[in-house]
């Protein structure tokens, strides 16, 4: 059974504008306009979409905090605005924009105060403190009011705090905000032993695009609302429009080659590239290079993933996998 | 329900742990917070001194007015005046981190910043009803015992459910915490006088509206064995658990219609 299950969700806001000068307007905001996917137990899916697409939305509908206005969600088997309170067992969320600790309290008073709330057992919470402590680097703040924090320090005390319970799913909204390049390998390597290792289902959502390609094998984005793509990262690659480059070093500088299926863009001394579209295959366009041309040598960039990102929010279509 | 108690112990807990820490300023928030509330009662003691009855009552039948609705407040106040930060919460969105814990919502707003030192209110009420129950010759029976236990318990339901009311309410409209006030330290401070020196509108106000005539005024009647200048019925006199009763489950149904209702921020 998956572990998400997600079936024409919709919400929307209805928010008061002020329009003229005495009347009030009332506007709605759909924010989230028809969304249906489902996660499988120990997948880390990515989830992006620009800002504004209802990513953190619908990940509040998911875990409880907001309620749909139609369609219908699963998480763990439970229907999240109805049954809040257990669920909450199962799963934990972050959110990179806010902390869920208490501001107030040293970071060590937070753990101790979340595993009561959680009834994580003794036993249990202290391995799980040392193992987090340990991984993320706690050590040291472990006595430092939360408000004393640095963000990427809080972020490291926020996903600690999130795992104390060992929740089977993992809500993460950008957790990777704000944090330099060290923090932010060390929480993906992080993350990567945690889905690996006991088996986490992770839905991710950042608009840091390494943090995918180093994490998820699936990606969904969304756009107004909309799934406009659900598929492996390798897929989502090949997307209409998209292009990969075959880059050709000659014996010699010369006139650009002519190889059906593939234009060259660009001319170097004696290296050329030449575009073709993502989705054809590749080894008609070498053999042509080299039967016809004395080649010394020649690779193949995929397309980036950024550029496949910026055609699909511009696009809009829908693609998914079966 | 005994999982929401024990969570309230446990949140509460931490955080009168970390407030100890700050030892001398406890004690001094404490005591202060007991003498603040006595000054409306040496205001009470200072009038009485230029008349000799207030809407009927002398000055021992006030004190036991002021005594009942002071530790119904003071218990409300203690267990969840913290709700009063629920607006703040629910502007900047730190609410959504409370929705996502096996915790009721409600038990971590009341406990979360849970402060002792509001005991102070409890003990500075229950010193005015001690005195008031020596000063005023009350003709004490059983059902007049039972009566005044149950007025104790039903009053500070009363203004947990009024403080719970203006919390679901904020969560509507953001910031209502002046508001939730009026009702809850006002109502407070409408109570501590007798009923008959109001006019009848306020009185039903106070008895069908928002119950807070149950809070002390009917079973101080029947306790007192004062006739009512209203004329309500009698069985008011005994039917302050009921009113608490009825106004829990409202306040009950509205909080969970609020949280139902609430829509997070933005970002
Ligand atoms: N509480 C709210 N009240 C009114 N409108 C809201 C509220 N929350 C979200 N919205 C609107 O819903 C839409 C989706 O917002 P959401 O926060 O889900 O976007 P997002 O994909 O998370 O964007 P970002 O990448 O910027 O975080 C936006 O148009 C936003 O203005
Ligand atoms: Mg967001």
């Amino acid at each position: 059974m998956a572990m998400i299950e997600v079936e024409d969700l919709r919400r929307t806001f209805v928010v008061r504008t002020k329009s003229g000068t005495l009347r009030r307007g009332r506007q709605e905001i759909l924010a989230v306009a028809g969304l249906s996917f489902a996660i499988e137990p120990g997948e880390m899916v990515g989830y992006i979409g620009p800002n504004g697409a209802g990513k953190s939305t619908s990940i509040k509908m998911l875990t409880g905090i907001l309620v749909p206005t139609s369609g219908s969600v699963q998480v763990a088997g439970m229907d999240p605005s109805r049954r809040r309170t257990d669920l909450a067992r199962r799963i934990g969320v972050v959110f990179g924009q806010r902390s869920g600790l208490w501001w107030d309290l040293p970071l060590r008073d937070s753990f101790d105060l979340l595993a009561r709330i959680y009834d994580v057992p003794r036993p249990r919470y202290t391995t799980n403190l040392a193992a987090y402590v340990d991984l993320l680097d706690l050590g040291p703040l472990l006595d430092q009011p939360v408000r004393q924090l640095s963000l990427g320090q809080r972020m490291r005390g926020d996903l600690a705090a999130t795992l104390l319970h060992d929740p089977q799913i993992l809500f993460l909204d950008e957790p990777t905000i704000g944090l330099d390049v060290v923090s932010k390998t060390r929480l993906r390597e992080f993350l990567r032993d945690l889905n690996a290792e006991r088996g986490t289902t992770v839905l991710l959502t950042t608009h840091d695009l390494g943090d995918i390609e180093q994490l998820c094998r699936r990606v969904m984005v969304i756009d107004a609302g909309r799934m406009v793509f659900d598929d492996t990262i390798a897929a989502l690659q090949r997307v209409g429009g998209a292009t990969r480059t075959v880059v050709v070093d000659l014996e010699r500088p010369g006139e650009p080659v002519v190889v059906p299926g593939a234009v060259v863009t660009r001319v170097e001394g004696a290296r050329q590239w030449l575009t073709f579209p993502a989705d054809a295959s590749a080894a008609p366009i070498v053999s042509a290079l080299a039967s016809g041309y004395d080649l010394v040598d020649l690779s193949i960039q995929e397309p980036a993933i950024e550029d496949v990102i910026r055609l699909l929010y511009a696009r809009g279509g829908a693609h998914k996998a079966d | 329900m005994a999982d929401s108690i024990r969570a309230f112990a446990v949140i509460a807990g931490a955080w009168v742990r970390a407030s100890m820490t700050y030892r001398a300023s406890f004690w001094s928030l404490a005591v202060g917070q007991a003498l603040f509330t006595l000054v409306d009662f040496v205001a009470i003691t200072i009038m009485f001194s230029h008349i000799d009855r207030l809407g009927g009552f002398d000055v021992a039948q006030v004190a036991l007015l002021y005594g009942f609705s002071g530790f119904a407040l003071g218990v409300a106040d203690l267990l969840v005046g913290n709700v009063e930060l629920l607006g703040r919460r629910v502007r900047d969105g730190s609410f959504d981190a409370m929705l996502v814990r096996p915790v009721a919502p409600l038990v971590q707003v009341a406990a979360d910043q849970f402060a002792l030192r509001r005991l102070g209110r409890i003990v500075s009420a229950v010193g005015v009803l001690g005195w008031a129950l020596v000063a005023t010759n009350i003709d004490w029976s059983i059902t007049k015992v039972a009566v005044a236990v149950a007025t104790l318990v039903s009053g500070s339901v009363i203004f947990c459910s009024v403080f719970v009311l203006g919390s679901a309410f904020q969560i509507l409209a953001g910031d209502a915490s002046e508001m939730m006030n009026a009702f809850t330290y006002g109502g407070n401070t409408l109570t501590q006088y007798p009923l008959s020196i109001y006019p009848s509108e306020v009185v039903k106000g106070v008895t069908f509206i928002l119950p807070l005539a149950f809070v002390n005024w009917y079973p101080a009647l029947y306790i007192l064995g004062v006739e009512d200048p209203f004329d309500m019925p009698v069985a008011f006199h005994f039917a302050s658990p009921v009113a608490a009763t009825l106004l829990a489950a409202v306040a009950a149904g509205c909080w969970r219609a609020g949280v139902r209702r609430y829509r997070s921020t933005g970002s």
